[in-house]
């Protein structure tokens, strides 16, 4: 028998409106949180009202509002320390999201140090925000990118790290989780590897924040980076955790507004962090609802919320795994909550369409990582990737929406 | 909406067993087109005599509906000029994105296509095969639907 859910799931179902929308005159089975996740009442509430009592500029007036603004959003910078365990607001800074947050890094910290013949070490499974922004640095710097291969199963060996550590490595950029295969990486290992070489890591969490505790302090982490749209929050906010004497060093990436102290013809003096790095009027409607969330999976417990997802993991990889013709992509042994699949004789694209008949998103393609799909040889994959309001019913229903498919194409 | 509006028989069967399925050796013109939101690619080639197609075949990997489309082209516009295949193109998008415009009754097979303009994210999945056709016969070769 599958074990209960550790918490109250049908009150949490409650909590996300969207989830009683009917699709095609079906429930609603949402299987692309990966993509992004649905948001309760307790964001969407957060960001109205701000919206209808709080909202004027951050950082700037010396009414009511723009106090009461700035201490919204600096509360929510807090808040999202508290949530990393990092030891100051001054290593959170506000992005657009995972990507922005990349790109800062890549380049504001690698591109100024990057001379030709440097490297940048990345896993063959990144996402392509992960991979992209260091090679636009390494294609303007004469720096190359290095790659650290997969297993069949869609694992990486931190021993394969160690080896291709070069001397010139200036940097390690690892996924936390896959988000096309699901395999959890072993990052404080890789990290530990890495700092034994002097080289500091980007560990990309997009995948990762919704499914586990992150403590960046204990991962010993130099930048975490995740989107609140992935998390329960909104879209348009994301999170860039960096050292504080790393982020020191680093010169502004973005010039503007609130990223200033003080301005001549002849020479700016910058801000100091976290602003520095957050030039124009932020998404400060965004933080407050990313707070929000953090607030409600904290309050569910992500513990419990990664118990449960394992749980659906499992049945989800026997119900699949017994559908004739279903094969599984990325088998690590240590997963987070998804599941990567061809069906024979059924592309997946084609797949797509017919689940959404059947009322159950997910997501079709390559998943914005070319390089881990093209691993196992397929052009595309279906994805189903759960959230903490996912049931068994509903990856029951998956399993009946594939069998469904494979009749009318098989 | 029923899937088997989308999924015909036709569309089916030219998934399961696409005609005209393969290479042609040079002077044979060949294009490549690609849909990188899904992953579909596939190659058209195209033999012309005096501005006629005398043959034409493709190759690649797709949805059904990518696969279906192209093999349904590959039937309708052998012994076509390069005018009458863009003439035909022009129809078939029709078809493939008008909500509100009749199916034209002498498009045959073709028209089992007409499905597709109710799933408008399949589209691009229909018309891969066409506009990849129409790039070999500009003198393109390579054609991406993003």
């Amino acid at each position: 028998m599958n074990p209960s859910p550790p918490y109250d799931l049908t009150a949490v179902r409650a909590d996300f409106p969207i989830l009683a929308r009917p699709i095609r005159g079906k429930p609603l089975v949402y299987l692309d949180n990966g993509a992004s996740s649905q948001r309760p009442m307790a964001v969407i509430e957060a960001e109205r009202r701000y919206a209808m009592e709080t909202h004027a500029n951050v950082h700037r007036g010396v009414h009511t509002l723009s106090q009461r603004a700035t201490d919204a959003f600096e509360g929510a910078r807090e808040r999202v320390r508290r949530f990393l365990n990092a030891r100051s607001t001054r290593e959170i800074i506000f992005t657009r999201g995972t990507t922005e947050a990349v790109n800062l890094v890549a380049q504001s910290y690698a591109r100024p140090r990057l001379q030709p013949g440097d490297e940048i070490l990345v896993t063959r499974l990144e996402h392509h925000a992960n991979i992209v922004p260091w090679q636009l640095v390494c294609a303007a710097t004469g720096a190359r990118l290095v790659v650290v291969p997969i297993n069949e199963r869609g694992e990486v060996d931190p021993e394969d790290v160690r080896r291709l550590l070069s001397p010139r490595t200036r940097l390690l950029g690892i996924a936390h989780v896959s988000n096309a295969l699901g395999t959890v990486l072993p990052v404080a290992e890789m990290i530990s590897i890495a700092h034994a070489a002097g080289v500091p890591v980007l560990v990309d969490g997009a995948q990762a924040v919704p499914h586990m505790r992150i403590d960046v302090q204990a991962l010993d982490a130099d930048f975490y980076v995740f989107s609140g749209h992935k998390l329960y929050g909104p879209d348009g906010i994301g999170i860039l955790y960096g050292r504080e004497a790393l982020l020191a060093a680093m010169p502004p990436w973005q010039g503007g507004g609130d990223m200033i102290l003080h301005v001549s013809f002849e020479g700016t003096t910058y801000n100091e962090l976290p602003y520095k790095f957050e030039a124009g009027t932020p998404h400060i409607s965004g933080a407050v609802g990313l707070a929000a969330a953090i607030d409600y999976v904290d309050t569910i417990g992500l513990d419990k919320i990664g118990a449960w997802e394992s749980t659906l993991l499992a049945h989800a990889h026997a119900r699949l795994g017994a559908i004739e013709g279903l094969r599984i992509i990325g088998t690590a042994a240590h997963k987070a909550g998804l599941v990567s699949f061809v069906v024979e004789g059924v592309h997946p694209h084609d797949l797509g369409t017919i689940l959404d008949e059947e009322g159950v998103a997910i997501r079709t393609g390559h998943h914005c990582a070319m390089p881990a799909i093209e691993f196992f040889k397929v052009p595309a994959t279906a994805r189903a990737s759960f959230g903490l309001y996912t049931t068994l019913e509903e990856i029951d229903r998956l399993g009946q929406a594939i069998e469904t498919a494979r009749t009318l194409f098989c | 909406m029923d899937l088997k509006d989308l999924y015909r028989d036709v569309i089916l069967d030219h998934n399961k067993r696409p005609r005209n399925f393969g290479v042609l050796a040079p002077p044979a013109i060949g294009a490549k087109g690609h849909n990188p939101l899904c992953g579909d690619q596939l190659t058209v080639y195209v033999d012309l005599d005096h501005g006629v197609i005398r043959d034409v075949k493709f190759e690649g990997s797709g949805c059904a509906i990518s696969v279906a489309s192209a093999s349904l082209m590959t039937e309708a516009v052998k012994g076509l000029t390069a005018d009458a295949f863009t003439e035909l193109h022009t129809r078939v998008h029709d078809v493939l994105t008008r909500h509100d415009a009749e199916i034209p009754t002498d498009l045959g097979k073709l028209a089992a296509l007409g499905g597709v303009r109710e799933y408008p994210a399949r589209v691009k999945c229909a018309s891969l095969s066409w506009r990849t056709l129409e790039a070999a016969l500009a003198g393109a070769h390579a054609v991406t639907t993003e």
